[in-house]
């Protein structure tokens, strides 16, 4: 029986490999056909600026990554509004990450939700495994 | 003795932009670089901080903002700095304070 | 042990994988292809060059399960299932393809 994971994204990209090595446990994490969830808070939200380009600092942009997660199944993407709010942000300096259905002949779905620290502690605690990065 | 002041943490995950802006002095400089430079985007506390901090000049690094897609919300008054600039700014100053 | 591409020598990792994203060419996959005993033909290449469009649009080499859906989608059902996919790629269409593609080993492949 699938068990629900959630990865928990809580520092900015690039300043620390938190960031990078979460999304490679989660693509790789996917293989096993759980039920995924990803949630980011605090500093995370930053990885998921739209219009990263990492040119000048000489490491690899790994933001285009985000964008495939919704062909690993992945479409339950967690972002804590508090956050957002707290770092001057809004969804739409966000990247707009969707997922096809297949099901549905490929109907494109957001895979964002925005929710408030308090709804994020409920689907925190609806979770088998959580992992902190 | 002027003062170049870098910062490279968020300010939301470290104090060491908060500890950095309480000991600058009037005529020094802070540089806020790699995951500093986000005390420097518009509507946080860190970017209201520095707009209430009088005799400091303020200055970021480019090639960082860009980095992490946040070039377009970078608040007035804060100068942008290539890594030219960066060497410019350690040779203009007597000494560097590098925050941890 | 690098290889040999068009008079130049190329750095590849001990499963045989370029070590340099940018150093791949189409000779580069001939090559490779014919040192596993492969013809590569118009087929073989459609899932090359769709798997270079995928790594430049999203970083990554897509898992097995992954391209299978995808190349589904965009070739066609007849294309997007794993027989198809592994009588072209014996050796495994993430692994093996991915290699001639010049990209990195996927991700989650052992």
């Amino acid at each position: 029986m699938a068990k629900k994971f959630m990865y928990m994204n809580t520092k900015a990209p690039y300043g620390s490999i938190y960031a990078l090595e979460s999304l490679e446990v989660v693509l790789i994490g996917a293989a096993f056909e759980q039920d995924v969830s990803l949630a980011f808070i605090d500093d995370g939200v930053y990885q998921l600026t739209k219009g990263q380009s990492t040119d000048g600092i000489g490491m690899k942009n790994f933001s285009p990554t985000y964008s495939a997660l919704g062909d690993y199944d992945v479409n339950k993407i967690y972002v804590e509004k508090e956050s957002l709010e707290e770092r001057g942000l809004s969804l739409d300096d966000l990247q707009h990450l969707t997922w096809e259905d297949e099901d549905e002949d490929w109907a494109e779905k957001d895979s964002i939700r925005l929710v408030s620290r308090a709804e994020l502690a409920d689907v925190i605690d609806d979770q088998d495994v959580v992992l902190s990065f | 003795m002027t003062t170049l002041h870098t910062v490279n943490k968020s300010p939301f995950n470290s104090s060491a932009f908060d500890d950095c802006l309480g000991l600058a002095k009037s005529g020094s400089t802070v540089l806020l670089y790699e995951d500093g430079v986000y005390a420097a985007t518009s509507g946080t506390k860190p970017a209201d901080a520095i707009a209430n901090t009088d005799g400091v000049t303020f200055a970021v690094l480019g090639p960082d903002l860009k980095a992490r897609g946040v070039e377009g919300k970078i608040a007035d008054g804060i100068k942008v700095v290539d890594y030219d600039g960066f060497v410019d700014l350690v040779a203009e100053h007597d000494k560097v304070h590098a925050w941890l | 042990m690098p290889i040999e591409v068009n008079g130049k020598s190329l750095e590849v990792d001990e499963e045989g994988y370029l070590a340099n994203l940018n150093d791949w060419e189409p000779a580069v996959a001939e090559v490779m292809a014919k040192e596993e005993g492969l013809d590569l033909s118009d087929d073989h290449w459609e899932i090359i060059n769709f798997l270079r469009e995928y790594y430049e649009e999203y970083q990554i080499a897509p898992a097995v399960r992954v391209l299978t859906k995808a190349v589904g989608k965009k070739l066609g059902k007849e294309k997007g299932n794993s027989k198809y996919l592994y009588e072209l790629f014996p050796y495994g269409p993430g692994k093996q393809a991915c290699k001639y593609a010049g990209l990195p080993k996927p991700t989650g492949c052992v």
